[in-house]
């Protein structure tokens, strides 16, 4: 439990800095005071905006990304879904696992999740619409395109059915005001460069968005699952504790038992710092013992709570919530020494400290 | 003139037990001579295991001194007379206590561990003294492999690893049967005719008469002996 509590307390915000960084993109631009994707809005002037981030050398790669809802009709269903307008050349959205790119105006890559509910294949054509009205079940926005890629979506949630195209093809299939905008830039800082300063600069340049790095992202996210971070710590301490009081009990039962033993020992010459240190010994023996038994256990036991908590609605799949690390499992297995040591300590000086000839008397009479 | 390696003056050791007050040994004077094979008999309760454990310098008298091997032993700490133990006395107990992990041989090397000889020294020595106690061929046999008689000798090899001035013994064949008792009793003459000086508390009649002399104890006092 003490290894889950450690890789829960550290393991989502590494996992989330890796999915942050998997693609090369260090800042993410969102419309000002919101987080990418969180809301609907967007941010207007997609050619303006990239025409100003060009002017900076630190930024070597732009990427707008539009979000949108689409409804593809399947027989007499309505099957909805996510679509992302991105650049092929330089999207960092998703990984293309089959098929090919959105290389033209009339491709679109696709998820498993949709190609299931649409019961379709690679090479096939869909009517896809940005629009629908339910109640006279009419699409608006429609247009045809053939599915050429099977994609895996990097920040996409496990539930999720979406699809990708050029964002000039989502865009001509929107409402007009919907035009040149974009949901999302990533952005790609030159080697070397300091993006910490390249978010001032664009916040600077560009009032009407929020500039994101790693760093403030990892600081937003902290601050959203402080919950699962305090929960995590006092977990942990209360394992570690539960742990303590066991190792204190089975050092004290055993040097109980073995006071005749010991006194023996203490009799014949040894002295009282290394009867304390064999009994520490023994007490960090059993630690380590129940750690490497723990350890098993721990990563069985997190691989299943974080394949439930991974399922939760709206949070991208590739987010780990107990990620194994071994700076995690050294950490758990440190603090079990340390208990261990410390649950040994105070036995081990109580029975060492005992006089010999009571002890001794005490055995006879027993 | 004989060499007195034990040396009591009026020795008194009294005990709280709840309110009372419990006068274990009342004034206790006594000699025991380099090369000496001693038995202390008498009832129980009547201050034995005590007078030995002053003498193995486990406890501390009331008032009075005690001197083992010319040096003064009542008021040393708890420190000194670890140190003093480990080189001058030897113990062997009732019970044996050996530990339950370790071999024949490493028992016997444990006090010299703690003495800080070096590892083939020990080995040696240990080899020697299993041998000498009859039991060459046990040694790399763990407590719980060994009868209670081949325990206690294994005991009496640990008593003498570090060659003590005096070995003490309290109640040796106490959990013995008859046979294996008189197997401890012959070793224990056999050592002190080597010139092991010996001090051995007992309610055996056998184990006190091979002694050279025996001390008779009532109520805390020595008398006869």
């Amino acid at each position: 439990m003490l290894l889950d509590m450690v890789m829960l307390s550290t393991g989502m915000r590494e996992s989330f800095r890796e999915l942050l960084l998997s693609r090369g993109f260090e800042l993410r631009l969102a419309p000002k005071g919101t987080l990418p994707f969180d809301t609907d809005a967007t941010i207007p002037g997609v050619s303006a905006i990239t025409n100003v981030l060009r002017r900076n050398p630190d930024i070597r790669e732009i990427s707008p990304v539009m979000g949108a809802s689409i409804h593809i009709p399947a027989g007499n269903r309505d099957v909805s879904g996510t679509a992302l307008g991105i650049d092929p050349s330089v999207q960092g959205d998703y990984e293309l696992l089959a098929g090919h790119d959105v290389t033209s105006a009339d491709a679109m890559v696709v998820n498993d999740n949709m190609l299931r509910r649409l019961g379709v294949h690679l090479g096939d054509t869909i009517n896809v619409a940005t629009g629908y009205d339910p109640q006279t079940r009419t699409y608006s926005g429609q247009r045809r395109l053939v599915i050429t890629g099977r994609v895996k979506f990097i920040y996409g949630a496990s539930e999720q059915s979406s699809g990708a195209m050029r964002r000039e093809t989502l865009e001509a299939m929107s409402a007009p005001e919907r035009r040149d905008r974009a949901s999302l830039f990533m952005l790609k800082v030159r080697k070397g460069a300091d993006a910490e300063r390249v978010r001032d600069w664009v916040e600077t340049q560009l009032p009407n968005v929020t500039a994101i790095s790693i760093a403030t992202a990892i600081a937003q996210v902290d601050a959203r699952l402080s919950y699962f971070r305090q929960l995590a710590i006092i977990l942990g301490a209360v394992s570690l504790f539960v742990g303590f009081l066991l190792v204190t009990t089975l050092v004290t039962v055993s040097v109980n038992e073995r006071a005749g033993e010991i006194a023996v020992m203490r009799a014949i010459g040894v002295s009282k710092a290394h009867v304390v240190q064999q009994i520490v010994i023994e007490g960090v023996a059993i630690s380590v013992a129940g750690a490497v038994l723990g350890l098993g256990l721990g990563l069985v036991t997190a691989r299943y709570l974080n394949t439930i908590l991974s399922a939760f609605p709206g949070l991208p799949m590739a987010i780990d919530f107990f990620l194994f690390q071994p700076r995690a499992a050294w950490s758990a297995l440190g603090l079990l020494v340390a208990s261990g040591i410390g649950a040994g300590v105070y036995p081990a000086w109580r029975a060492a400290s005992l006089p010999i000839a009571e002890s001794l008397r005490r055995e006879a009479i027993a | 003139m004989s060499e007195s390696i034990v040396s009591l003056r009026d020795v008194r050791r009294d005990y709280a037990v709840g309110a009372e007050r419990v006068h274990a040994l009342q004034g206790v004077t006594l000699d025991v001579e380099r090369g000496d094979y001693v038995a202390i008999v008498g009832p129980s309760g009547c201050g034995k295991s005590t007078l030995l454990n002053l003498i193995g310098v486990i406890d501390h008298p009331t008032s009075g001194t005690v001197a083992v091997g010319s040096k003064r032993v009542d008021g040393m700490s708890d420190r000194e007379a670890t140190s003093f133990r480990l080189h001058n006395i030897g113990f062997v107990f009732q019970r044996f206590y050996l530990m339950p992990i370790l071999s024949a041989r490493e028992n016997v090397m444990l006090p010299m561990a703690e003495a800080r000889l070096p590892r083939a020294e020990r080995e040696a020595r240990a080899v020697e003294l299993l041998e000498y106690v009859g039991l060459g061929n046990r040694q790399e046999h763990r407590p719980s492999e060994l009868s209670g008689g081949e325990q206690q000798r294994v005991a009496i090899a640990r008593a003498l690893a570090n060659g003590p001035v005096i070995l003490l013994a309290d109640e040796p064949t106490g959990e013995l049967d008859a046979g294996t008792g008189a197997q401890i009793i012959s070793l224990f003459q056999r050592l002190n005719l080597d010139g092991t000086t010996i001090v051995v508390v007992t309610h055996d009649e056998d184990l006190a008469s091979a002694a050279r002399r025996k001390i008779h104890m009532r109520d805390g006092r020595v008398v006869d002996g």
